[in-house]
């Protein structure tokens, strides 16, 4: 027991990375999704152990040298209150998408190839979790190549149901291609002035030894650093789907197979984000970043617009799914915001959002499925009149809604509740209007769907459809419970949260 | 391209040549400059030469796909498997030094060689699993429609040219 305790940053990278490869030879027919199942479970209890840890220990961090190399030298896996939340989040949605997702996926993946997709799925467990802990400038490149090339292939997977589903992946394997890349140019050019690939090394050199000697000499350091992190920014900014890069978001969401766009919509997108508060607050530093070359104004206009653009063309859509994801959109740019705002509020605005949204959207996404394996599509028509035939997926749907829109006793008050004190405390009454400007288009576009589910009938000679099989509804409502459940008991989200937000702005807790 | 006798002489002339090269590459992977990677590209590159000359078919008779998607597999477990032994032995993920205890110094080339050939076994498989990708149901009926495209006299002609 030790040996796995010991060895769980390790282990939880490792052990969906194995099981995977050993998936893709022995996982054909049902065995394949029980493998799967047996690591996103592993995981998770990994995740959660590595949570309770690092919030127990003195220093709020764990750190773990891979090959024994020490710091600078080798690669390090560091877990702080930020990323242990957000490796909990990763791991929690896999594990409960993985449940809903065997069922869901006999109609909408090719049986033949079953086992590639479930030792794909594992490898973009990998990406994501590898991401998420790594301390490494580089590292988490790689990683975010690993998670991008498996979510490309997971997308493509989608052809069986929809044709589209292939010019969907191409275009997010270009799009996708492009913003590694930046991100990696970026590097390299922080590389050149810091010779270092460690971020907390990198941080540390730029703030001892760079920064200061900006006024006096040495300019082309002064270019070459601005050069990299506006690189690294655009790069992840792309990875993120951050509002003027997130064209190939809604047809990637909306023709993957349900389980597909479940767990992406509720994880990649966030560990993106995660990675960008990673590379602004530990990277190169929000002294750098904000005060100097004042992004936070870029990303506050561009959060901004995600908001109102995202949400005003999701109550365009027909299709139900494109709906969800072009409210993903919008919902990034309130994460985004929030770690914009740059105070304690706005910090924990972000975080939380990170884990409510992921719960929320996730479980529409789900329930979604529920309605793609009954019904056979997702678009409006299809779920008029399902309230009365489909009750429990439908409330899950609701209840996912209200998420949204941000009403009370909801996941989606408390983060947006939070934004909005941050972005007052922080003198921008504008975005806090703005926040409330997309609750109300949330309403819009939640109440179209709401009117079709329980005002709307089923079409002429529809045949009568009976509830989703339990496998795919208790995940769901899991997840719509929980949005529920941690919009009422906020502690222990706050709490985490703002422990992650004190620890990124440098104050002691 | 079978039915040219001077690619069909000359691939197998270079094919052993090849895989002689990469090993050699292989196995200075650890301490010097080659490697896995580098190994594994050009053996597979001897693969794909064959595969050129005598037709994909005949490649995926000597190596079929699933040898190549088991020594995908396989190498990258080679790698992992390196750094779970250390784990196992109580050491750190990727410790090589678990190999030797006694001799740390000699410890950490056995490391290296170790994840080398996985890294060789995989990149191989991969390319060749590439080419078979593109390949796939295009070789036969190709190959017949190029010598009726191409006819002899004009092979002369680049040739003198």
């Amino acid at each position: 027991m030790d040996l796995i305790t010991q060895n769980i940053p390790a282990l939880i990278v490792v052990t969906p990375l194995v099981m995977g490869l050993l998936t893709g030879i022995f996982g054909r027919k049902a065995a394949g999704w029980w493998m799967a199942m047996g690591t996103t479970s592993a995981v998770l209890a990994m995740a959660v152990q590595l949570l309770v840890n690092v919030l127990n220990s003195g220093t709020l961090q764990v750190t773990y040298q891979m090959g024994n190399w020490p710091a600078p030298f080798g690669i390090v896996y560091v877990v702080d209150p930020l990323n242990a939340s957000v490796l909990t989040v990763v791991a929690l949605i896999g594990a409960v998408v993985t449940l809903f997702a065997r069922k869901s996926t006999l109609n909408e993946v090719p049986q033949d190839r079953a086992h590639f997709f479930w030792a794909i799925w594992q490898f973009c467990m990998v990406g994501l979790l590898g991401i998420t802990i790594t301390g490494d400038a580089f590292n988490l490149y790689v990683l975010l190549e690993i998670s991008s090339l498996s979510t490309y292939t997971l997308v493509a997977m989608g052809k069986g149901r929809d044709r589209r589903a292939l010019t969907a992946a191409i275009n997010y394997v270009v799009l996708g291609s492009i913003g590694a890349c930046f991100y990696l140019l970026g590097i390299a050019y922080l590389y050149m002035v810091t010779g270092s690939l460690n971020i907390a090394d990198i941080h540390h050199i730029l703030t001892t030894k760079v920064y200061p000697t900006w006024a006096t000499d040495a300019p082309l350091y002064h270019k070459t650093v601005v050069a990299g992190f506006a690189f690294m920014a655009v790069g992840l900014s792309l990875k993120l789907a951050l509002f003027p890069l997130h064209t190939w978001l809604p047809n990637a969401y909306t023709y993957a197979p349900s389980a597909v766009s479940a767990l992406l919509a509720s994880t990649a997108t966030k560990v993106g984000a995660y990675a960008f508060i990673r590379v602004l607050y530990s990277l190169v530093g929000i002294d750098f970043a904000f005060s100097h070359l004042h992004t936070d104004q870029v990303l506050l206009v561009c959060a901004g617009l995600a908001i109102v653009v995202g949400s005003a063309m999701a109550i365009r859509q027909q299709n139900v799914k494109k709906l969800l994801a072009y409210s993903s959109i919008g919902q990034i740019g309130y994460i985004c915001m929030g770690f914009a705002l740059a105070n304690q509020d706005g910090l924990t605005a972000s975080v939380i959002h990170i884990f409510n949204h992921a719960l929320t959207k996730g479980g529409m996404f789900m329930a979604l499925g529920c309605v793609a394996y009954r019904v056979g599509g997702t678009r409006l028509e299809h779920l008029r009149g399902l309230g009365r035939q489909m009750p429990w997926t439908m409330a899950a749907f609701t209840a996912g809604g209200m998420g949204l829109i941000g009403v009370p006793l909801t996941a989606g008050f408390v983060s947006k509740w939070y934004l909005v004190s941050g972005a007052i405390g922080a003198g921008q009454v504008l975005w806090a209007g703005v926040v409330l400007v997309g609750s109300i288009l949330a309403l819009i576009y939640t109440w179209r769907c709401v009117e079709a589910i329980y005002f709307g009938q089923r079409a002429e000679g529809a045949p009568v459809v009976r509830e989703a099989p339990l496998t795919m509804l208790v995940p769901t409502l899991l997840l719509a419970g929980a949005s529920v459940y941690f919009g009422i008991d906020t502690r222990t989200t706050t709490e985490i949260a703002g422990t992650a937000a004190r620890f990124l702005l440098g104050a002691t807790p | 391209m079978k039915d040219n006798v001077l690619m069909r002489v000359a691939a197998r002339w270079n094919i052993p040549f090849m895989v002689m090269f990469a090993l050699y590459t292989q196995v200075h992977g650890e301490l010097g400059p080659g490697g896995g990677f580098q190994a594994g590209v050009i053996i597979a590159a001897a693969f794909i030469l064959y595969g050129m000359v005598f037709g994909a078919a005949e490649m995926r008779r000597i190596v079929p796909r699933k040898v190549t998607d088991i020594a995908a597999v396989l190498g990258v477990l080679i790698y992992a498997g390196t750094g779970v032994y250390a784990l196992l032995n109580g050491y750190q993920f990727m410790d090589h030094v678990a190999l030797m205890p006694s001799n740390p110094g000699a410890a950490e080339p056995w490391g290296m060689t170790s994840v080398e050939y996985g890294v060789g076994i995989t990149v191989s498989a991969v390319m060749i699993t590439i080419f078979n990708e593109i390949t796939e149901g295009t070789d036969e009926p190709r190959l017949g429609g190029d010598t009726e495209i191409v006819p002899a006299p004009q092979e002369n002609k680049t040739e003198i040219g």
